[in-house]
């Protein structure tokens, strides 16, 4: 955090929040009065003076005390000459200032910028003032403050805090705050305290510890210095050796003897050409013809005829160079002299890696299960009207899409997020389960015994689809932003987070997963669902009208998409070709999990989710390459197990 | 799916008597090559642009894998919706010759100015730099070592869709993978493959592309008005020879069979045909020639990036082919030409907007809708595309 940003933060807690009773005794002379003890330190104060202010102001505690300080940080305080008083200012227009009692708080007078110096604290002056906020708040009597301030040294440690926070330490009752302290103590002692056995035991305290401030504290003890000398020099912190044709390549170790001016440094291909480019006379260079040079080996010929003569600096030849690196050592050494502390920080870091490795692996498995969620919502659609009806929805993505621009319309008419929201999800539903049955109606019934042109025909709604999206709502993405509620996220520790939004989209998952389970087993039209996939015919003499239940089957199959849609919308951008991008991996997660099963597609969205976010481990910071890897996965995993995850079988199976 | 029983004819006739329609197709290709040559501006009387050329040129390797895209789907059955990644792959396999070969020549002329000759890996070094700086890098990737071979790439044109096509058509025939699921499949690997191409560090230039490519190596000099007919002429003999090859593989045999493996794959394979075997062929090899078809068209384009192969692309394919007619080759070439050149006429801006007063009706807004809605009339009302409708004028035997 930036400093001035970081006074603002303390100097909010400090307004709000001043006490009526400090810690230590407050006296009550006026600031003002105290101020003037010490006038000219203040108007013009330097970094070698600023130090007796501070301990005034400190000792006397004058009310309002901090608030004065962080102004005055901030360059908010300004002197009146004639007087020499000091004021608070607000800033009216063409450089009128109002002037404001720094005791009273009441306005003082109206003067202009020019009847007032304006008193400036350059950068060394502010960092003083800030330690000493830093002692105050570390004192305060609430909690939450001391809190903050023990955060606020966490975020930028300096070796100056350790005495205050030592302090600080000493007088804290709050158990709680007292363990925190004492924590960033030992981030604080750890590296920068005077005796190696303090910060020892202070590294030792930081073993198993995960955070990424322990981590990090650790990481910097053990930074390391590439070094080269004929011997190890003595008192030197060696990390590692380094063996030349090894670990070391020849080239990079002798250019690293280069580097530290103990061998001449050897030219490179493009030194070697600008050398001969600089000797060539008369069409030659050294007597070989210049049309000659364009191979490595008679530009390297001609350089050391170059060289025999003495005109360039020499290229060493394969035997010097090994030679050369012979004589020295190559190592990494700790920038940090104390072997006793890296080795324990060392020691720290790897005791915390299980833990690491455990937690990140948490973290992975919540992406994958969030990323799951999202493809079985967008795929629980199709899982009916693919799944158990057979049709091909290739228009399933638009109706994902419909339902994110209906959420999109309901939240520009609602401006009340959670309201908009709770309205959205009926409202998609109800938008497209009245498409789905004007396309079942319209196109789908004519074409139930040629599947291959139910595909075309819906490729066909799809197109036509998306362009009136676009020619409606234009090509720009649309937000569609979640409640308040749903912004945060949920951290177990600084290694395995969640936000809020996803857990949310795990919960709808569900709950559409077990409502789809209830409709279909539970209810009638779940029965005649089942009945008319299986046997038409059979379902129609039983007196099922086979035509309603298609058209409702669909659409809602459909309507689900839309409600999908509006939670997809949430998490990801609102466009005409949001539906396209799920299509495939749609059509992947039911063909991958069995056709026909609604646990089938649960599996198929599981194992995708899985296996997008395993790669994605492997290879981090890489989606496409992650996605590529992922349909190539499931093109084989379709040559073994053709029927997917949850075969069905015997007449269920349809074949 | 139609069923015509096709009746094996009583003695083995020729081709040409049996397909009175490759005549008349090589007839009217040629006639249309000499016209568009005689009122071109590089070798006539400049009646059609340049510009116009190219997009007739393109047109007709459109329609190149167009009628490959009926042989697979209209006459084995094979839904596939990957054909256009092929088409991508042989654009892809050319372009990397044009693009290395040009930077060469570029390279090697501005380095020749210098007083000492530059070596290779000096010249190789300054092309990568220069065709790869756009993705951060400056080494040549692997697949790029032959690049500058005309040869070396002009084989990959071909093998590259072939062996994938070979390799996936493999994989998924001999699992039994049919009909929808077939088409998903195919689409999937449509998807990988563009992802793929999409990433930086793949060494085709991410979603960058490959650029310049209406620049020929080695006839750098040569203004473009002559080189898009020359790539006319390309275009034209590669469609009426794919389109030769084509009609003698589906009239004789091994055409009834293929036929019979779309009607009804099990009865065939109870015949004793080796049916993956057919497929297989047919698959792979219409798959070259839409490598071919797009090692022509994306010199004329100028550009290719992985945006060409999405799966969008390979539907609108079959939209084509859908709209023209299956089942028949010329149909193929009438729904490919036809669509393609209405959708760059109307979403050009070639079009004039229609104003009705209460709307204003702008076709580069409202062609898509049209063409998808157009689309599934044709599927729902004319199976037979606009083929079909030679049917009324030529009565069949």
């Amino acid at each position: 955090m930036p400093r001035p940003a970081l006074i603002a933060t303390l100097a909010l807690c400090l307004i709000i929040l001043w006490p009526p009773t400090p810690l230590a005794a407050q006296t009550d002379t006026p600031l003002q009065d105290v101020l003037q003890t010490v006038q000219e330190q203040v108007a013009s104060p330097s970094r070698a003076q600023v130090g007796g202010v501070l301990d005034v102001l400190q000792e006397t505690d004058a009310p309002g005390t901090a608030d004065f300080l962080t102004r005055w940080a901030a360059r908010e305080v300004y002197e009146r000459p004639e007087d020499g008083l000091f004021f608070y200012a607000r800033e009216g227009e063409d450089r009128a200032l109002t002037l404001i009692d720094l005791d009273t708080g009441e306005d003082v007078a109206e003067v202009t910028t020019r009847e007032v110096n304006q008193i400036r604290v350059n950068a060394g002056v502010r960092r003083e003032i800030e330690g000493a906020l830093v002692t105050f708040e570390l004192l305060a009597p609430d909690r939450a403050r001391r809190l903050a301030a023990v955060r606020t040294i966490a975020r930028s440690p300096e070796a100056d805090h350790i005495p205050v926070l030592e302090s600080a330490l000493a007088e804290e009752e709050d158990g709680a705050v007292a363990t925190r302290m004492a924590r960033v103590l030992d981030l604080l002692n750890a590296r920068f305290a005077s005796d190696s056995a303090t910060r020892v035991a202070a590294i030792d305290g930081l073993s198993g510890d995960i955070t990424t401030e322990a981590r990090r504290a650790l990481n910097q003890i053990l930074n390391t210095e590439s070094q080269v000398a004929p011997e190890i020099p003595e008192g030197t912190n060696v990390a590692r050796i380094r063996t030349p044709g090894e670990d070391l390549d020849l080239i990079d170790a002798y250019a690293r003897l280069a580097d530290a001016g103990l061998v001449p440094p050897r030219p490179g291909r493009n030194a070697i050409r600008d050398a001969l480019r600089a000797n060539v006379s008369d069409g030659a260079v050294a007597g070989i013809p210049v049309h000659r040079l364009d191979t490595e080996e008679a530009r390297r010929e001609a350089y050391r005829l170059l060289q025999d003569d003495g005109i360039v600096p020499p290229l060493p030849t394969q035997a010097e160079m090994d030679a050369a690196v012979a004589e020295y050592v190559f190592f990494d050494a700790y920038l940090e002299p104390d072997a006793d502390v890296t080795r324990a920080a060392r020691e720290a870091l790897d005791s915390t890696r299980t833990r690491i490795g455990v937690w990140q692996f948490v973290n992975i498995s919540l992406d994958a299960l969030s990323l799951a969620s999202i493809f079985f919502l967008a795929a629980i659609g199709l899982a009916i009207t693919f799944g158990v009806m057979r049709v091909i929805n290739m228009a399933h993505g638009e109706f994902i899409m419909m339902g994110a621009y209906t959420g999109y319309v309901v939240q520009t008419m609602i401006p009340n997020y959670t309201t908009s929201l709770i309205v959205a999800l009926p409202m998609a539903f109800l938008v497209t389960f009245a498409a789905g049955v004007a396309l079942e109606r319209t196109v789908i019934r004519h074409l139930y015994t040629r599947p291959l042109e139910t595909l075309l025909a819906t490729f066909g709604i799809s197109i036509a689809l998306q362009q009136l999206a676009k020619n409606i709502f234009g090509t720009q993405a649309r937000p569609l932003t979640a409640p308040d509620w749903l912004a945060g996220s949920m951290a177990f520790n600084d290694v395995a987070s969640i936000s809020t939004i996803r857990v949310a989209i795990i919960v709808m998952a569900i709950a559409f997963l077990l409502a789809l389970l209830f409709i279909l087993n539970r209810t009638r039209l779940g029965l005649e669902v089942r009945a008319v996939t299986q046997n038409p015919g059979m379902a129609a003499s039983m007196g099922i009208n086979p035509d309603r239940i298609n058209m409702l089957t669909f659409g809602l199959g459909s309507g689900i998409a839309g409600v999908a849609g509006v939670s997809i919308g949430l998490v990801a951008q609102v466009t005409s070709e949001m539906g396209a991008n799920y299509i495939v991996q749609s059509f992947m997660t039911v063909v991958v999990g069995g056709v026909g099963s609604v646990f089938g597609t649960l599996a198929g969205a599981g194992l995708i989710g899985a296996l997008q976010k395993g790669i994605e481990w492997f290879n981090p910071g890489n989606t496409l390459a992650a996605q590529t890897f992922m349909v190539l996965f499931i093109i084989l995993f379709i040559q073994f197990r053709p029927k997917g995850i949850v075969a069905l079988k015997g007449r269920a199976a349809g074949d | 799916m139609s069923r015509t029983p096709t009746a094996a004819p009583a003695k083995r006739r020729r081709l040409l008597q049996d397909n009175p329609s490759v005549l008349w197709f090589v007839g009217l290709l040629g006639l249309f090559t000499l016209g568009v040559t005689v009122l071109s501006e590089g070798f006539g009387i400049g009646l059609i642009s340049t510009n116009l050329v190219k997009i007739l040129g393109m047109t007709l390797c459109l329609c190149l894998i167009a009628i490959a895209m009926d042989v697979v789907w209209g006459y084995c059955g094979i839904l596939s919706l990957g054909h256009f990644a092929f088409f991508g792959l042989g654009g892809y396999a050319i372009g990397m010759w044009l693009m290395y070969a040009r930077t060469e020549i570029v390279i090697r002329q501005s380095l020749a100015g210098g007083t000492i000759p530059p070596t290779e890996r000096e010249v190789s070094e300054a092309v990568a730099s220069q065709i790869f700086s756009v993705v951060g890098s400056n080494e040549l990737p692997l697949i790029w070592t032959f690049a500058g071979s005309l040869t070396f790439q002009l084989a990959m044109v071909v093998l590259v869709p072939g062996l994938l096509a070979l390799i996936f058509g493999w994989l998924a025939f001999r699992s039994r993978v049919t009909g929808v699921y077939l088409s998903i499949l195919t689409q999937a690997m449509t998807l990988a493959l563009s992802l793929y191409l999409f990433q930086n560090d793949t060494g085709l230039r991410g979603n960058n592309g490959l650029s310049g490519l209406q620049n020929i190596p080695g006839a750098l000099h040569v203004p473009q008005a002559i080189i898009s007919v020359w790539f006319f002429w390309a275009s034209a003999f590669a469609l009426g020879a794919g389109y030769l090859l084509f009609a003698w593989v589906v009239s004789g045999k091994f055409g009834s069979v293929i036929r019979a493996i779309r009607d009804n794959e099990a009865r065939v394979r109870f015949l004793g045909y080796n049916v993956e075997g057919y497929k297989l062929f047919v698959f792979t090899l219409t798959a070259v020639v839409s490598g071919i078809a797009g090692a022509l068209y994306y010199p004329q384009a100028g550009i290719i990036n992985p945006a060409e192969i999405a799966p969008i692309a390979s539907i609108y394919l079959a939209v084509w082919v859908a709209i023209g007619g299956r089942g028949r080759l010329y149909g193929a070439v009438i729904g490919a030409a036809l669509v393609s050149l209405l959708s760059s006429w109307l979403t050009g801006g070639g079009a004039p907007n229609i104003d009705l007063g209460f709307y204003r009706i702008i076709w580069t807004d409202w062609w898509l809708v049209m063409l998808g809605l157009g689309f599934v009339l044709v599927t729902l009302f004319f199976p037979k595309g606009i083929g079909g409708l030679f049917d009324y004028l030529v009565r069949k035997p």
